[in-house]
């Protein structure tokens, strides 16, 4: 009987755990991360040189991606498209195990990650999980 | 605008280098596959200690050993999806690399062969453990879409590689 109870309790923690994941995958978090580099903003900045593009003369999508991430070629296809659609936004995709360097700088630790940075390079606003294209173009429009 | 900074690269080297094939697949096949491990491993866990827990422990291993070492095709799980469920399917909205589930039958692999070699010792506690975590990422996969090599790749390899 224990193993019985023992698979019950298994899938209600895993069920609850599931109902956070899908909830908060994805979501656009503004950033606050209180780093030497930071500004009034709060966000740590990019350059064209580290994240090897030139940034956008409105907004910079910074995705990284990984060999083993099912999400991640849905999340290129979104911000390319909504840097097809939105004036001055560059979109990037950085291979994150190729790049370990940056990704223990930025703390990031899944794959797909979307950065968003402002036309300085501030990182503004940041998403780990697949987004919603609607949730990129609102973060957008909240960097002006 | 999109630009690509050696991802794509990443990928290819990544597959052609490790077991993977790069093929494209019907993405609710390993989420069917996810569904019936997850019945598998409960069934494990219930009938742990006896010796038809085990043969059911070596039969997941199994399972998941031609999944992540020959190919999701090989898979006793994936075959039954193409034979019996995907004819009487819709066609998929759109196909999915094959590396991100075979990536988790990899990592399945390892907990189910820690699992059977702990419950052939008779180390029953270890086992369950073992089969504990395996049947928590099938279910979240099989219920939540979740993507194991999403949250444990890049971090594997933050913890195990220098820059």
């Amino acid at each position: 009987m224990t193993g019985l109870y023992l698979v019950l309790a298994i899938l209600i923690l895993a069920t609850a755990f599931g109902l956070w994941y899908r909830a908060n995958n994805g979501r656009m978090r503004t950033t606050d991360m209180h780093t030497a580099g930071a500004d009034e903003h709060g966000g740590e900045t990019l350059d064209a040189q580290t994240i090897g593009v030139a940034l956008g003369t409105r907004a910079t999508l910074v995705q990284f991606s990984s060999a083993f991430c099912q999400p991640c070629r849905a999340t290129r296809q979104i911000l390319g498209e909504v840097s097809g659609m939105v004036e001055g936004v560059a979109h990037v995709d950085i291979d994150a195990e190729a790049n370990l360097e940056l990704v223990r700088a930025l703390d990031i630790r899944r794959t797909p990650t979307v950065l968003v940075l402002d036309s300085a390079g501030r990182i503004r606003k940041r998403a780990s999980g697949l987004p919603r294209k609607a949730d990129v173009i609102a973060a957008l429009g909240d960097l002006d | 605008m999109t630009i690509s900074t050696g991802a794509n690269a990443g990928l290819t080297s990544a597959t052609e280098s490790g077991p993977c094939t790069r093929v494209s697949i019907d993405p609710r096949g390993p989420r069917f596959g996810g569904a019936i491990t997850t019945v598998v491993l409960a069934i494990a866990l219930i009938t742990m200690g006896t010796a038809f827990g085990t043969a059911v422990i070596a039969w997941q291993t199994i399972v998941f050993a031609l999944g992540a070492f020959i190919g999701l095709r090989a898979q006793p799980y994936g075959w039954l999806f193409r034979t019996f469920i995907q004819p009487r399917l819709p066609a998929p909205a759109e196909l999915e690399d094959s590396a991100p589930p075979r990536f988790a039958q990899l990592v399945g692999f390892g907990f189910l062969a820690m699992a059977l070699v702990a419950a052939l010792l008779g180390g029953t506690l270890v086992s369950t453990i073992a089969v504990a975590f395996a049947l928590v990422a099938a279910f979240l996969n099989a219920a939540f879409n979740f993507c194991l090599g999403c949250e444990v790749f890049i971090l594997g390899k933050r913890l195990t590689r220098s820059n």
